[in-house]
């Protein structure tokens, strides 16, 4: 049981936003749709809600093929950018809303609203109207009366994109163990690499409309199948037209390391324990790259600026697959 | 703030109340105190008067009936204009706007060119079926409701646009028919401007003139509303009838005014 996606494309006026997507999501997993703004990852996800309807394809939700099924029918719980509370109705009438559609027993929504308020750990607040609420509060309040109807599949529009950062890292962290309860499908989209690494068990790289990588954070990582996947999940410096992890470089104040180049440090940004060093080349190219290292290291070897330095890549590496004709989608 | 001179203040105050009162209070004001140069003499003879109850009673029958209207096709509209997207938006969009900019008598004349009985496009096909439009009450509403049109819409669009249809997805995804979102999301959303657009749609109605006149006939007793009374009575020197039936309506759109400013939230999130 799953989320099938097969051959979806949307346009939107000459606007490519989707180009032929097949995708399986697997069930139970929280799985990630990563990528820039406007690359289509929203726009799926609301093809999937029944939210915006596919110019071209299918959808099967849980083996029932949704393609044609209204939002109100596909029975998924979805969760907005800026949490879409009923301004009108108070947090415990929020989460019952689709209770009551249902026309549940009052007992029974009573209880499932007292439930699923104390999942989110809101229930003193159950009286509130939406707007006493802080960010963070509201969509945890969203999240309760998404899960309320019980849904095949929850899914999540960047839940997180309008808080603050601290919030953010504290609601990421919560959605992970909140999902390690409750076990619903579940997919997020993001632009935001740090959040997809941490809480997704499967990342989908998702850029101008087409599929650049599908896997599991490590699997992404270690083996990006592309520079643009690599480019994506971290920061990235080129050296003869191959890209490496800025910390995947190493620096030595002395020569004679085997395959070591000759460079000199130009400029030095420190960013709390990391120090990023702008070293030039002195090959004939005078290529401008970066480097990070941590500030304990600098210190030990007394780097700074206009000092000869020696660089030499880490053993092990990360590079980029490298098959730019053919974007991997395993 | 930008930091002003006390005097530029000053001065900048007497301005704008010296403005207001010459233009509004002082002369609305004047209704009042003419209506009660002989005590309550000139209302109680007013409501003594079967003209003039007749005519109150047909503002009332009027001006409800065109703001029950303009509520039903105002919504509709609004939400046609911001949810939707269709060829022809713009033209729906400026044709909304058209009564405001026509004057009513343009609107008379033109709805006794499509209902007149004898002569107009429509007018003969419902005088054969038994429908009087035209010095009737139906074309009566069908005037003020023309003319009150725009506020209702111009009220609730831009909220509409405001609040976005991420309440109304919301509602969808959790099995609400577009019926019940409307009812239970969308309706609540937009109450206030809702509220706003009626008060000054009823206003409106209230007081309309020109458009009335020429559709009714201003037939005494049958076709006549407050408002044509009161130009009658004034033009017949019935003075204090006319300045007491002007000070009812002058009250009732006050009435209006107040009962919004006390009902509204005092903070709308």
């Amino acid at each position: 049981m799953s989320i099938d996606i097969s051959h979806i494309s949307k346009r939107f006026g000459s606007f490519v936003a989707l180009d032929d997507i097949n995708l399986t999501i697997p069930s139970g997993q929280l799985t990630a749709l990563l990528g820039p703004s406007g690359g289509g990852k929203s726009t799926l996800l609301r093809i999937i809600a029944g939210l915006e309807n596919a110019d071209a394809g299918a959808v099967t939700i849980e083996g029932t093929d949704a393609t044609h099924l209204p939002a109100q029918k596909r029975n998924v719980g979805f969760v907005f950018q800026h949490y879409a509370a009923f301004k009108h109705m108070s947090v415990a009438k929020n989460v019952a809303f689709g209770l009551e559609i249902r026309k549940r027993p009052k007992a029974e929504v009573k209880q499932k609203v007292d439930e699923l308020l104390s999942l989110v750990h809101l229930s003193q607040f159950a009286d509130r109207l939406p707007a006493q609420l802080s960010g963070g509060q509201r969509q945890r309040m969203a999240l309760a009366r998404a899960l309320a109807i019980e849904p095949n599949v929850l899914l999540l529009d960047e839940p997180f994109g309008a808080l603050d950062a601290k919030v953010r890292k504290e609601l990421r962290e919560w959605l992970r163990r909140l999902h390690d309860e409750v076990h619903v499908t579940t997919v997020f989209v993001t632009h935001d690499q740090e959040e997809a690494l941490e809480v997704a068990d499967e990342i989908v790289v998702i850029n101008e409309g087409r599929i650049e990588q599908v896997g599991t954070p490590d699997q992404l990582y270690d083996a990006p199948a592309n520079d643009f996947v690599m480019g994506f999940l971290g920061p990235t410096t080129e050296i003869d037209g191959v890209l490496y992890r800025p910390h995947d470089i190493e620096v030595f104040t002395h020569p004679g390391i085997a395959g070591s180049i000759p460079a000199r440090i130009v400029r030095e940004l420190r960013v709390g324990f990391e120090v990023r060093l702008t070293v030039e080349l002195l090959d004939a190219a005078h290529e401008q790259i970066t480097v990070t290292v941590t500030r304990a290291h600098q210190r030990s070897l007394g780097l700074r600026p206009d000092l000869d330095v020696w660089l030499a890549t880490t053993h092990g590496a990360v590079v980029p697959l490298m098959d730019p004709a053919q974007p991997a989608t395993a | 703030m930008v930091r002003t001179s006390p005097l530029l203040r000053l001065v900048l105050r007497t301005v704008v109340v010296g403005y207001l009162v010459l233009l509004v209070a002082w002369p609305v004001s004047l209704v009042a105190t003419h209506t009660f140069d002989d005590g309550f003499s000139a209302l109680s003879k007013a409501f003594a008067d079967p003209e003039v109850i007749h005519a109150l009673k047909l503002t009332a029958v009027v001006a409800l009936s065109s703001v029950a209207i303009n509520l039903v096709f105002g919504v509709t509209i609004s939400l046609l204009l911001v949810r939707y997207e269709f060829p022809g938006k713009r033209l729906l969009s400026a044709l909304v706007d058209v009564p405001l900019s026509v004057s009513p008598v343009v609107v008379g004349l033109a709805l006794l060119l499509v209902y007149n009985p004898r002569s107009g496009w429509l007018g003969p096909a419902l005088a054969d079926a038994g429908v009087q439009v035209i010095f009737s009450t139906p074309g009566m509403v069908l005037a003020t409701t023309f003319v009150a049109l725009p506020l209702v819409i111009r009220e609730v669009v831009p909220v509409l646009e405001e609040i976005g249809d991420d309440q109304e997805w919301a509602a969808r995804s959790l099995g609400a028919s577009s019926f019940q979102t409307l009812r239970r999301i969308t309706l609540p959303g937009v109450k206030w401007a809702l509220v706003y657009g009626v008060v000054l749609a009823l206003a409106r109605s209230l007081g309309e003139y020109g458009a009335v006149k020429v559709v009714s006939g201003n037939v005494v007793g049958s076709t006549q509303t407050a408002t044509l009374l009161v130009d009658q009575r004034y033009q017949n020197f019935d003075q204090p009838t006319a300045y007491a039936i002007s000070f009812l309506l002058a009250v009732a759109s006050v009435v209006c005014i107040v009962i919004v400013s006390v009902l509204r939230p005092k903070q709308e999130a």
